[in-house]
């Protein structure tokens, strides 16, 4: 059974990568609105882009997903 | 084990995972191989069906100026023509077909999931990682096939200095690598979790009795919020498969 509480305790820990993952994402989009804020006409330029610049960075928050996930079933 | 903290057993009225339960509605089983029809195949059969059948009835009239159902068609395809334009670029008009079945696939296949008591195939890791690591192989075949050995160039940004080569390779290659396992992280991340809430926030309403309408009304706000991801989600599976096609075509 101990085994099993650090398991959890484990994958409580490894989900704290998603604080990093969270500032980012944060900071893509405050600066995509900054940009558009500033210069409106810059938002067809932008276009789609402002998505892959936001999965990207999602994508060190799946990274400690699985980190979690590893731990609790692997 | 998630399963047994919050199962029926523990006074929690519903179980979140069993919708995630894949169930074989018609044995098939060929010497050891189980080829069932689940419940999985039958929602992407109707899927594949109804974006067959959308799709053909739709673009029937082929009128000029386009009617209701029509312009829903042509909504999709210029959503979708733009993107590979944009983010393929030259020589991306050949693999159109591939990206726009493939959005159609996960964005039905998304919101179908929505629809109480249906069952969301791209909730499951095996559906999602077998279309990711088919586009990775494929962008590394075609990549290949298109430079020979000029494709390893990839993995060294162009312009840096030679002795960061040490560092730099290491880390493109690790992050080329990761991308079939990002890629189907993320839309099966996102799918399971929202439908995990759905249905713990569902158990509060039977739980709470008449104050159950606050649960409720988020409930309400919670599908909505589902079905943005759920097209969200499809969106940028297909936008990042057409990002990683533009590497292979063009290398940087």
């Amino acid at each position: 059974m101990e085994l099993e509480a650090a398991k959890m305790i484990g994958a409580g820990l490894a989900t704290l990568g998603m604080i990093g993952a969270g500032v980012g994402v944060g900071n893509v989009w405050s600066n995509y609105f900054t940009a558009i804020a500033r210069n409106p006409a810059a938002k067809e330029e932008i276009g789609a882009n402002i998505w892959i610049g936001f999965a990207v960075t999602e994508a060190i928050a799946i990274y400690s997903l699985v980190v979690a996930l590893l731990v609790l079933f692997g | 084990m998630a399963v047994e903290a919050t199962g029926p057993e523990v006074g929690f009225p519903v179980d979140p995972l069993h919708q995630f339960v894949v169930v074989p509605l018609l044995d098939i089983n060929v010497g050891s191989l189980d080829l069932s029809f689940t419940n999985s195949a039958l929602w992407m059969a109707i899927t594949v069906l109804f974006i067959s059948g959308f799709m053909l009835l739709a673009m029937r009239g082929r009128a000029l100026v386009p009617g209701r159902l029509q312009s829903c068609a042509e909504l999709l395809y210029e959503t979708i023509a733009n993107m590979v334009r944009d983010n393929v670029g030259q020589g991306g008009r050949a693999y159109f077909p591939f990206i726009f079945s493939l959005f159609l696939f996960l964005l039905f296949g998304n919101v179908f999931g929505l629809i109480p008591s249906s069952f969301t195939f791209t909730s499951h890791i095996v559906v999602t990682f077998a279309l990711a690591i088919a586009i990775f192989i494929a962008v590394t075949v075609i990549g290949i096939a298109k430079h020979g050995v000029r494709f390893f160039t990839l993995f060294f940004p162009h312009g840096a200095p030679l002795w960061t080569a040490v560092i730099l390779v290491p880390i493109e290659l690790i992050s080329y690598l990761s991308r079939p396992i990002s890629l189907s992280m993320r839309l099966f991340a996102n799918m399971m979790a929202g439908h995990i809430m759905m249905k713990v926030f569902a158990g509060f309403v039977l739980l709470m009795g008449l104050v159950g309408v606050v649960p409720l009304a988020a409930l309400v706000g919670i599908t909505i919020l589902e079905l943005l991801v759920a097209v969200l989600q499809a969106y940028i599976f297909t936008i990042l498969a057409c990002v990683y096609l533009h590497d292979a075509l063009h290398l940087h």
